[in-house]
């Protein structure tokens, strides 16, 4: 029996892949452990490895195409194998349901969500026929405005062509926001001659399709404060010094280690937002924001708590070194309860950054700058950073928020506590 | 065209076979001299001979057992079980030896062989004489069972289970061995697996097979007259199940019924409907509703008799019921 090669889920949002390279062409001999292609997925490129050996009998899917997850990619044939001509992957169908996926009918659910506080007879079930739920999430009906004439007023194939014939669409004009538009109708309001039309990675997509999520489902709300950073200023270049060329500890070593304490401290600030529950997580497990090429990734430094500074640093070093080249694995960029993102390396004095889903809140981390303040009455010049959290308030409150932040800055302002624990 | 009755049917199926292949011989109780307990056989010892038209002792197990070993040698045994209630002496000959033989014996040996006879209720022979086995036999992998309804059937299918590699077990309704049909006069086959729709129909599939297909055809013409157009599909074959058919039928009506003469408790209606659930769910306006025989050994009483079996009214009932319109 030839074997399907199938483009395989790499990573737990990946809903489809790019062929980037095939290291194998038609004809070649597979041995089990050869790389026989590679694939760019939304986070990443990954190597696609010989599981089952054979000859590549044939490249379904040519470099740079967009292939759906558990769609087949190759056909392999066992060694000495005559494969018919006429051979059709199994797998074959699946790739249209895939596709199908994607198209932008999905509010139909989230309209549950969006509607405010329903009432007791709004969340029982709605008893419908398996036939009548097909044909309603088809003709994008709301099955909630139909009434049931089958029995225990079960909504039956009669009443879903009754509401048709009255022409109420419920579904598009209640509770279910249009799909989203990318892009105004028309034409451009740009010449084609001024522009270059590149074209979306699949990372880009994915930035494009989370953010957006992000911003319009979670309600955002936003907390600044100013952080004096001399004496942690001091405390870093004192332990460079000291180093001697053995590590080189960054700003955003010291922030990320006491993020994690603080967030220890306030638990409430390291927490997920799921309909049923709230998930309280027992770890600090930080998503660092760093810019590559093309976009942005957010490797995760695992039990950040109960590393040293140090550690912190080594590994966000080789973490960011891996994420430039496209290397990370998915789960070291996926399962963080909170994000950092810093852009004071940038001179960036302060800004909101989108909470990174299903994380409940997000850190900015603008430039230290030497500023005028006034202490004890007396003006003076300090080393200010500004910080700025972004809460989902779905989990955070505003008050939660504020504790969070005081923590941390009391962390900062009193550096060598970092040092210990 | 001829009008013959089903046990005229049988007899030309085994005839024309025996004549073609002379491997194909008739062995049971009262098949040669007395002419069978039911008349199929009528005639055939007088033309093919003891040799071939075979008297067996009142041994089930025994003669079930020899057509396993004439099968096993080459032959093509049919052999004829009085009723399907006498043949749970030969369970252990069906199940046990022919159904196994070729996995068993790693390809060895085939069993192509026939066990037929009457099943279901006949009239007034109360408990033990009016039973239901096609859902046990059709449990069993290595078995075919086949259930016609009509003459034409009995006899394209008889034809095709005598020549089938496998072992076929084929249930005759004895209540429709007096039947009469329309059968061709030239030759014809029915493939096995093959589910026929004896009523086109829109508004509800009603599933069936053996001696209730008739009743199915006369509830459909009273649901006909209420305005409920019923699919009938006749399954003729219970294993291998024809799916197909039978999915494409409730795609159109989006609504199904079950009817067997047999007891509900994991009877074919049961498998059926799972079916339908498991690979028809989107298409069901309704749960799938089964008609069947009461959970009751068959009374001898002729009243309670007929209260026991399924009806044409409970037919039109569960119908009603499943396409909404009570």
């Amino acid at each position: 029996m030839p074997i399907d090669i199938l483009m395989s889920q790499l990573s737990p949002t990946m809903t489809e892949g790019k062929i980037a390279r095939w290291l194998k062409k038609e004809g070649d001999e597979l041995l089990s452990g050869d790389i026989m292609a590679e694939i760019e997925t939304d986070k990443a490129t990954m190597e696609v490895e010989v599981i089952d050996e054979g000859i590549l009998h044939k490249i379904i899917s040519p470099e740079g195409s967009l292939v759906p997850v558990g769609s087949v990619i190759a056909i392999v044939a066992e060694d000495g194998e005559e494969v018919p001509a006429d051979y059709q992957p199994q797998a074959a169908d699946t790739a249209t349901v895939e596709v199908e996926v994607e198209t932008p009918t999905a509010p139909a659910a989230a309209s549950v969500e969006t509607t405010p506080m329903p009432t007791e007879s709004q969340k029982k079930r709605i008893k419908a026929s398996p036939l009548a739920r097909r044909l309603a999430k088809v003709r994008n009906l709301n099955l909630a405005q139909i009434q049931g004439s089958g029995p225990n007023g079960r909504i039956i194939k009669v009443d879903i062509e009754k509401a048709l014939r009255s022409g109420i669409r419920l579904g598009s004009n209640h509770a279910i926001p249009p799909a989203p538009r990318p892009m105004p109708q028309g034409p451009l309001p740009y010449h084609a001659d001024e522009y270059e039309a590149v074209e979306n990675t699949m990372m880009r997509k994915t930035i494009a399709r989370r953010l957006t999520e992000s911003k319009q489902n979670i309600p955002h709300f936003y907390l600044s404060t100013e952080v004096t950073m001399d004496r942690l200023m001091d405390l870093r270049a004192q332990l460079n010094e000291a180093a001697d060329g053995e590590f080189k500890l960054s700003v955003n070593d010291f922030i990320l280690k006491a993020v994690s304490k603080s967030l220890i401290d306030v638990p409430e600030t390291n927490a997920s937002w799921t309909e049923k529950s709230t998930l309280m997580h027992k770890h600090a497990h930080v998503s660092v924001a760093v810019a590559i090429d093309g976009g942005l990734i957010t490797p995760v430094i695992r039990h950040a708590e109960q590393k040293s500074i140090v550690e912190i640093s080594q590994e966000v070093k080789d973490l960011a070194k891996r994420a430039r080249a496209g290397e990370l694995k998915p789960d070291e960029y996926t399962g963080g309860t909170f994000s950092v993102s810093n852009l004071g390396m940038f001179g960036i004095q302060s800004f909101s950054a989108i909470v990174n889903p299903p994380e409940g809140a997000i850190l900015a981390v603008g430039a230290t700058a030497e500023k005028v303040v006034v202490e004890d009455g007396q003006v003076v010049i300090r080393k200010i950073m500004s910080l700025t959290l972004s809460c989902d308030h779905r989990v955070v409150d505003g008050a939660v928020g504020a504790s969070f932040l005081a923590a941390l800055k009391q962390h900062l302002q009193r550096p060598a506590g970092l040092l210990i624990s | 065209m001829s009008r013959i009755t089903f046990r005229e049917a049988l007899n030309q199926a085994m005839c024309e076979e025996m004549t073609r292949d002379d491997r194909v011989f008739l062995m049971g109780e009262e098949v040669a001299e007395y002419n069978g307990a039911y008349k199929v056989s009528q005639g055939m010892h007088e033309k093919f001979g003891t040799r071939r038209v075979i008297d067996t002792p009142i041994t089930e197990l025994g003669f079930a057992g020899l057509g396993v070993g004439a099968a096993m040698a080459g032959l093509r045994p049919v052999v004829e079980f009085m009723t399907w209630n006498f043949a749970l002496l030969a369970l252990d000959q069906i199940v046990n030896a022919a159904a196994k033989m070729r996995y068993m014996s790693g390809g060895q040996y085939d069993v192509p062989m026939v066990f037929r006879g009457a099943g279901g209720s006949a009239a007034r022979v109360s408990s033990q004489h009016s039973q239901c086995f096609e859902n046990w036999l059709a449990n069993i992998p290595g078995l075919k069972v086949v259930m016609p309804a009509t003459p034409y059937d009995a006899k394209g299918l008889l034809k095709a289970s005598i020549r089938d590699g496998d072992t076929v077990v084929f249930i005759e309704n004895e209540i429709c061995y007096g039947d009469i049909g329309e059968v061709p006069d030239e030759e014809y086959i029915i493939p096995l697996g093959k589910a026929d729709i004896k009523r086109q129909g829109s508004d509800v599939t009603i599933v069936t097979f053996s001696r209730m297909v008739g009743y199915a055809l006369k509830a459909a013409k009273i649901l006909a007259e209420q305005g409920i157009d019923a699919e009938i599909v006749d399954l003729r074959t219970i294993r291998p199940l024809d799916e197909t058919t039978m999915l494409a039928s409730v795609a159109k009506t989006n609504c199904a019924i079950v009817v067997e003469e047999g007891w509900r408790f994991a009877g074919i209606g049961a498998e059926i409907s799972a079916r339908i659930m498991e690979k028809a769910f989107d298409d069901l306006d309704a749960p799938v509703i089964r008609v069947t025989g009461k959970d009751v050994p068959m009374p001898y009483a002729a009243n309670l008799e007929t209260l026991a079996l399924p009806s044409v009214e409970d037919i039109v009932a569960a119908a009603r019921q499943a396409c909404n319109r009570n």
